[in-house]
């Protein structure tokens, strides 16, 4: 058996630490701990992308791997945190389907997103290539716990997961994005944030919570 | 190339300043006065391209051909033309006191940064830009759906968020797909999301991954175009806005989300030997045909309605660019043309109605005409346009379409007929009541405004009888582009 050199198999432990904690994001109820997993995965996504920037002597990854940290790890919690400590919601009862299902399913995606993404890793001549069925799996994991999370919050967390997913996608299919395209993605995801926030705020004034049930009026 | 500048500036300045004084009297004129501005701009440049053929500028990072240009006047006129509709509407909205003055500021400011992601999204060369773009027109948009804080438009509001998000995420993952093809033939860096190098090298681009990567796009982009059966937003977001708003998504969005699409489907159409794309979008366009006629029958909000009928009709257009080939891409351009000036009209025309009785229920909407006639002939000259009668150019346009079916995809053409006629049948025997009957309408305390109503229906009648040659010229151009 050959050994992967050391940058590699760094890179291999960051998309299995990603694929856990998008697991742990699924299976997780209190909001805060919510919010700090996916600081986690901000935190893991902008390491990974920078052994990426070392082993491979492509400079524009680290602004890429700065600006992840910056945004992903420091602004968008704080942010995160500040609203659930405002809106006072830290606790998340239940979920349209109960965890241990939601993991079965996670389960399936996963299988189901490696299957999609091997074609396309064989054509790949990145060093990353094998994480890109994992960075599929977190997408796919992402947009599960969009659909059965019914706070508002949470849902929104898992939407900010689904872009942390689709950045590592671009990390390990392509060396990452043109710089110019990165910046308008991260402006776009912050700015989004910001408008969330006081969309939320106008929901609580509205309805007295942030139960999604009370958004189920309009229909055909 | 200063023509390009001057377009994309003008409604960022606007922009700014109306956050500054968007909530004072001046307000609306300023808006008018930066639509205006933008749309000059266009018309320049539009003359520069009509003379001197496509143009590439800044390091090749904005392209304008034939198939942007067109929609750039469009955007920008419909732009204008919705600023002045807006004027007194908004003001009348202000008076039945469902808005406050930081509310006016925030609608007027965001209305010209929509107009700015719109050009940018249609000027711009690179593909990834073109995401950002787009996904900054959710944004600017999401807070105006919301913008009188009721239940339902906070939920439309949220629902338009997250499914277009959601859609759009997967686009990204198109636009990610699509580079990693690129990359290998154009290198790292930004030239291999730029559209003219792709298009250069489109036979050479890895079929599986191109197909791949068309799917997320169609996916994703097509969830902004309201293609059935990722259409739930759209609705809501027409019906609980302001009607401006309703305006400008159904008129300017679905087009340029369409644009998007389109743009893609070129490249993908050269790295795959079958008719992959073009199969998938005559499924899509027709199941939003056949889906949304059938639901027009069961609306009772007028603005919802109309809604349906943006579904059915983009989903005609999506279905004549799966046909493909010059007669149907003319036929889709100039129907994207119509749609959008007969849409925006019929908006205009039922924002004033709404205003008139208080309410957007068909039900409770009666005999427009006998209080004011203009918004009722308005109202039923557009309705009549865009279900297709003649002399109007929806008809010339859904004529093409229907011959060019008959000969490419004969299967499809009886489809086709019958949801056309069913939506006849739903939206006329609403709408007739509306304009007729007995009437239970006030007076407004400002005059409507007509004036962009009408400008709007006298262009579709002159495209249904016709189409100048400069147009034509363009739309042969742009259809041979998309091939």
């Amino acid at each position: 058996m050959t050994t992967l050199p050391l940058g590699q198999q760094l890179i291999n432990l960051f998309a299995a630490i990603l694929l856990l904690l998008a697991f742990a994001m699924l299976a997780q109820r209190r909001v805060v701990s919510l919010v700090n997993l996916f600081a986690a995965q901000g935190l893991v996504l902008a390491l990974s992308t920078a052994v990426v920037a070392y082993t491979t002597r492509q400079p524009h990854l680290y602004e890429s791997a700065a600006l992840t940290l910056v945004l992903k790890v420091a602004l968008l919690p704080w942010l995160l945190h500040r609203l659930v400590r405002r809106l006072d919601v830290r606790w998340e009862f239940e979920g349209l389907i109960n965890i241990p299902a939601t993991m079965l399913i996670g389960i399936v995606l996963v299988v189901f997103s490696f299957n999609l993404a091997l074609p396309i890793s064989q054509l790949a001549s990145t060093v990353t290539r094998a994480t890109l069925g994992i960075a599929m799996a977190s997408v796919m994991l992402a947009f599960l716990m969009m659909i059965t999370r019914r706070k508002a919050i949470p849902q929104v967390i898992g939407f900010l997961a689904m872009e942390n997913g689709l950045l590592f996608a671009a990390t390990s299919a392509t060396y990452g994005m043109p710089m110019v395209v990165e910046l308008g993605v991260a402006l776009d995801v912050l700015v989004g944030m910001l408008i969330l926030g006081v969309f939320f705020f106008q929901i609580r004034e509205q309805f007295d919570s942030l139960d999604l049930k009370h958004l189920e009026k309009l229909k055909e | 190339m200063v023509e390009i500048v001057f377009v994309l500036a003008a409604p960022v300045l606007g922009a700014v300043l109306l956050a500054l004084v968007g909530h004072r009297t001046i307000a609306p004129a300023v808006n008018v006065a930066a639509s205006a501005c933008t749309f000059v701009a266009a018309v320049a440049l539009t003359i520069r391209v009509a003379r001197s053929g496509s143009l590439l500028a800044f390091d090749d990072q904005f392209l304008v051909d034939p198939f942007s240009v067109f929609l750039v006047v469009l955007t920008a006129f419909v732009g204008l033309t919705t600023a002045m509709f807006s004027r007194p509407y908004m003001r009348i909205e202000e008076q039945h006191g469902r808005l406050t003055p930081a509310r006016l500021r925030l609608y007027h400011s965001m209305y010209q940064l929509f107009s700015f992601t719109m050009l940018l999204a249609l000027l711009t060369n690179n593909l990834g830009i073109l995401w950002v773009a787009m996904e900054a027109a959710t944004l600017t948009t999401v807070l105006l759906v919301s913008l009188y804080r009721t239940p339902a438009s906070l939920e439309a509001a949220w629902k338009y968020f997250i499914l277009c998000g959601v859609g759009i995420a997967q686009a990204l993952f198109g636009t990610i797909l699509l580079y990693f093809a690129a990359e290998r033939l154009l290198g790292a860096g930004g030239g291999a999301l730029l559209w003219t190098k792709l298009n250069d090298v489109r036979t050479e681009l890895e079929p599986t991954v191109l197909s791949l990567a068309f799917v997320f796009l169609l996916v994703g982009y097509g969830t902004k175009v309201g293609l059935v059966p990722l259409h739930n937003w759209l609705p809501d977001a027409h019906a609980e806005g302001p009607t401006p708003v309703s305006a400008v998504l159904s008129g300017l969005l679905l087009n340029v989300a369409l644009y998007a699409v389109v743009r893609c489907k070129v490249l993908v159409d050269g790295a795959l030997p079958n008719a992959f794309a073009n199969n998938l979008l005559i499924g899509f366009g027709l199941l939003s045909v056949v889906v949304a006629a059938m639901l027009l029958s069961r609306q009772k909000d007028v603005k919802r309605l109309f809604a349906y009928s943006s579904i059915e009709h983009m989903g005609i257009i999506t279905f004549a660019f799966g046909i493909g080939g010059p007669i149907a891409n003319f036929a889709a351009l100039l129907h994207m043309t119509v749609h959008s000036l007969t849409k925006s009209a019929i908006f205009f025309a039922v924002g004033h109605a709404a205003q008139k009785t208080g309410t957007q229920i068909i039900d409770d909407i009666r005999g427009l005409v006998t209080i004011s006639p203009m918004v009722g002939w308005g109202l039923i000259i557009g309705t009549l346009a865009i279900l297709g009668m003649p002399p109007f150019g929806v008809f010339a346009s859904e004529f093409l379409i229907l011959t060019t079916a008959m000969r490419e995809q004969p299967w499809a053409t009886p489809i086709l007929l019958v949801a056309l006629g069913v939506a006849f049948a739903a939206v006329f025997s609403k709408v007739q009541p509306m304009v007729f009957g007995e009437t239970t309408a006030t007076r407004l305390p400002l005059r409507p405004a007509m004036i962009p109503v009408f400008t709007h229906l006298a262009l579709v009648l002159m495209l249904g009888l016709w189409i100048p040659p400069f147009l034509a010229d363009w739309y042969r151009s742009a259809a041979k582009l998309i091939g």
